[in-house]
């Protein structure tokens, strides 16, 4: 069989991903993920001595916290199901990764299982995030230094 | 307060339709379409365009996992300004530490409390 | 050798008893009144998921052996295989019963990948009894092929679902009472370049048909009360009946076409293209099919188990998924 041709025909036939409601679905979960941590950083601000810049911080771990317990209660993954990107990409779905690796590799010990492969998804993330940020601060310090820019 | 919290649930529900469509239409998977976000995060403060980003958009610019990108960018320009290339590196975690240790120190209770569950039913 | 892949077996082989054990999900599927044991712990009461697996595997083995009326003495080989790394379910599992063993692994084909091999054996006359079949167990498949069980990854509608469930039975000679392997046909590896690891039934679909075809070619004129593939689910055997609407095979098979996985869970929606993995077509073919063909509902049926030979690795370094098909032919006189 000509896998061109074989390929055409399970381009016609399989079902496609229904892209504008996975869309839907992600704007609505993505928003009200937002929306809650927007909540919950004015409560920051209210009930503590924080300001709208430096309440991100300890919103971001509330969050990751929520995250926890609902991986934990088996809910994440249905909200997932539901959600796409929308519970994939805020903070909770990192929270997620973590912890659904975490709970999933515990049969594998505390230190092998747990230690070993708790960043086995969420790792790429910290590793690209680190290695990006690296090398944008290292061009705009050197651009400074020689006067292209200011701070 | 309402009208910042529909420009967060409007603005965070926008970059998860970005991160869907890196999903569904680029079929990336979802550790390639986080990483990408992480790094336009990272250009984004670089060309100093997040911060007001974050002014205008409150939770719907910190939650969305661009806004790691930035914060690890954020850290080292802050330390690079005081102290010159070393600060680049010292300056990292700076400011994100408290997403990877509350994920982390969540990962190892959640780890201790619970158990993976059967399938849906 | 030419043709050599499709053979009929002058001894008729029977299989004279089988057991099909399932979890909890499957509760769900039309064909439970044909599942032995059902049970409400995804992890059979055992302390992990790969453990549950063994575990699945043996009570299912130990009750095939005794439906037969059989003692695990009486085994002269185990033929059997799962999905997990090395197949340690199986290997732990054969280790309690401690008979003679071979693991096989033809990824969820294995359900008839071993029948045929214990067919070949039995035909040799030196064997009296074989213990066949294969099992996959939800959790320990998806941690191994794809993400955590928590983790809330969206699978999109041609993705299936791994069944946990382990079908076996007991190949002996010819009784005419109970259902023979007439013929079978071995499989060959087709790869038509697709990549998706969350759309495997359109990858597997190219095998099935290859392997259907070949067998037909070679039983001209036999008319079937259905040919049944074992886990294309339905995006798969929608491509593949396209395949043999318009290859010039008779359209009799096309009416005559089912899958298992795509009726494993009935219509349910939630579980987007159908059931899959080692267990699928094991339990329905040695739990239902078997039943059915024991009370002449049906006469002939052609079993067709689809595999799809990739691994997390391989998927990773950007490679295609290979997949096989092996066929198997039974009779009831």
């Amino acid at each position: 069989m000509d896998a061109k041709t074989y390929q055409q025909t399970v381009d016609q036939l399989a079902p496609k991903r229904p892209v504008l409601k996975n869309c839907l679905t992600a704007f609505l979960t993505g928003g009200i993920i937002c929306g809650i941590g927007q909540i919950i950083s004015f409560m920051y601000m209210y009930f503590f001595p924080f300001t709208e810049r430096t309440s991100s911080n300890p919103t971001v771990a509330t969050m990751v916290f929520i995250a926890m317990v609902l991986t934990g209660l088996g809910i994440y993954k249905k909200i997932g199901q539901f959600g796409g990107a929308g519970s994939a990409v805020p903070v909770t779905g990192f929270g997620n990764a973590v912890v659904s690796a975490a709970i999933e590799h515990k049969s594998e010990g505390f230190i092998l299982g747990v230690g070993g492969n708790i960043f086995k998804l969420a790792g790429s993330v910290i590793v690209y995030g680190v290695f990006s940020a690296f090398v944008v601060a290292l061009i705009k310090t050197i651009l400074v230094q020689v006067g292209v820019i200011n701070w | 307060m309402i009208f910042s919290i529909i420009i967060a649930f409007v603005v965070g529900g926008l970059i998860c339709v970005v991160g869907q469509l890196l999903f569904d239409v680029a079929k990336l998977t979802p550790a390639h379409t986080l990483s990408l976000l992480v790094v336009i995060g990272s250009v984004l403060d670089g060309l100093g365009l997040y911060e007001p980003f974050i002014d205008f958009a409150g939770a719907g610019a910190t939650i969305p996992i661009m806004s790691f990108g930035n914060s690890l960018t954020h850290g080292a320009l802050a330390e690079a300004e005081k102290h010159g290339l070393i600060g680049v590196l010292t300056g990292m975690f700076e400011v994100t530490s408290s997403g990877i240790s509350a994920a982390i120190v969540f990962g190892v209770i959640a780890a201790l409390i619970f158990k993976s569950k059967g399938k849906v039913s | 050798m030419k043709n050599a892949r499709t053979y009929q077996f002058a001894s008729k082989p029977s299989i004279v008893s089988t057991a099909v054990a399932v979890g909890p999900l499957e509760k769900q599927s039309p064909f439970l009144p044909h599942f032995d044991l059902v049970y409400d712990d995804e992890r059979f009461g055992q302390e992990t998921n790969e453990k549950g697996h063994a575990y699945l595997i043996e009570e299912t083995c130990k009750l095939a052996i005794m439906k037969g009326g059989f003692q695990t003495t009486d085994i002269d080989l185990f033929l059997a295989g799962d999905l997990v790394n090395q197949m340690t379910p199986t290997n732990f599992a054969a280790r309690e019963l401690a008979t003679p063993f071979m693991g096989m692994f033809s990824a969820c084909a294995t359900s008839i990948s071993t029948l045929i091999t214990a067919s070949f054996f039995l035909e040799t006359n030196h064997m009296e009894r074989i213990l066949f079949g294969s099992a996959s167990q939800h959790n320990a498949i998806e941690r191994q092929f794809r993400y955590p069980i928590e983790y809330g990854a969206q699978k999109p509608p041609t993705g299936q679902w791994t069944v946990t469930g382990g079908g076996f039975g007991v190949l002996s000679h010819y009784q005419s009472d109970k259902p023979y392997v007439h013929s079978a046909t071995i499989g060959q590896v087709v790869d038509c370049e697709l990549k998706d690891p969350l759309d495997m039934g359109s990858a597997m679909a190219a095998a099935a048909f290859d392997t259907i075809q070949f067998h037909l070619s070679q039983n001209k004129g036999t008319s079937y009360d259905f040919v049944m593939t074992g886990d294309l689910g339905k995006t798969g055997s929608a491509i593949l009946k396209e395949l043999i609407r318009t290859s010039g095979v008779s359209s009799y098979f096309v009416d005559q076409y089912r899958d298992a996985g795509a009726e494993f869970y009935g219509n349910n929606d939630k579980l987007l293209s159908g059931a899959s993995g080692a267990g699928c077509s094991a339990t329905v073919y040695y739990g239902p099919i078997y039943a059915e063909l024991l009370k002449k509902q049906w006469k002939k049926v052609l079993l067709v188990a689809t595999g799809a030979l990739l691994s997390p690795l391989s998927f990773q370094q950007g490679e295609s998924i290979p997949c096989i098909a092996h066929a198997v032919e039974l009779s009831m006189d």
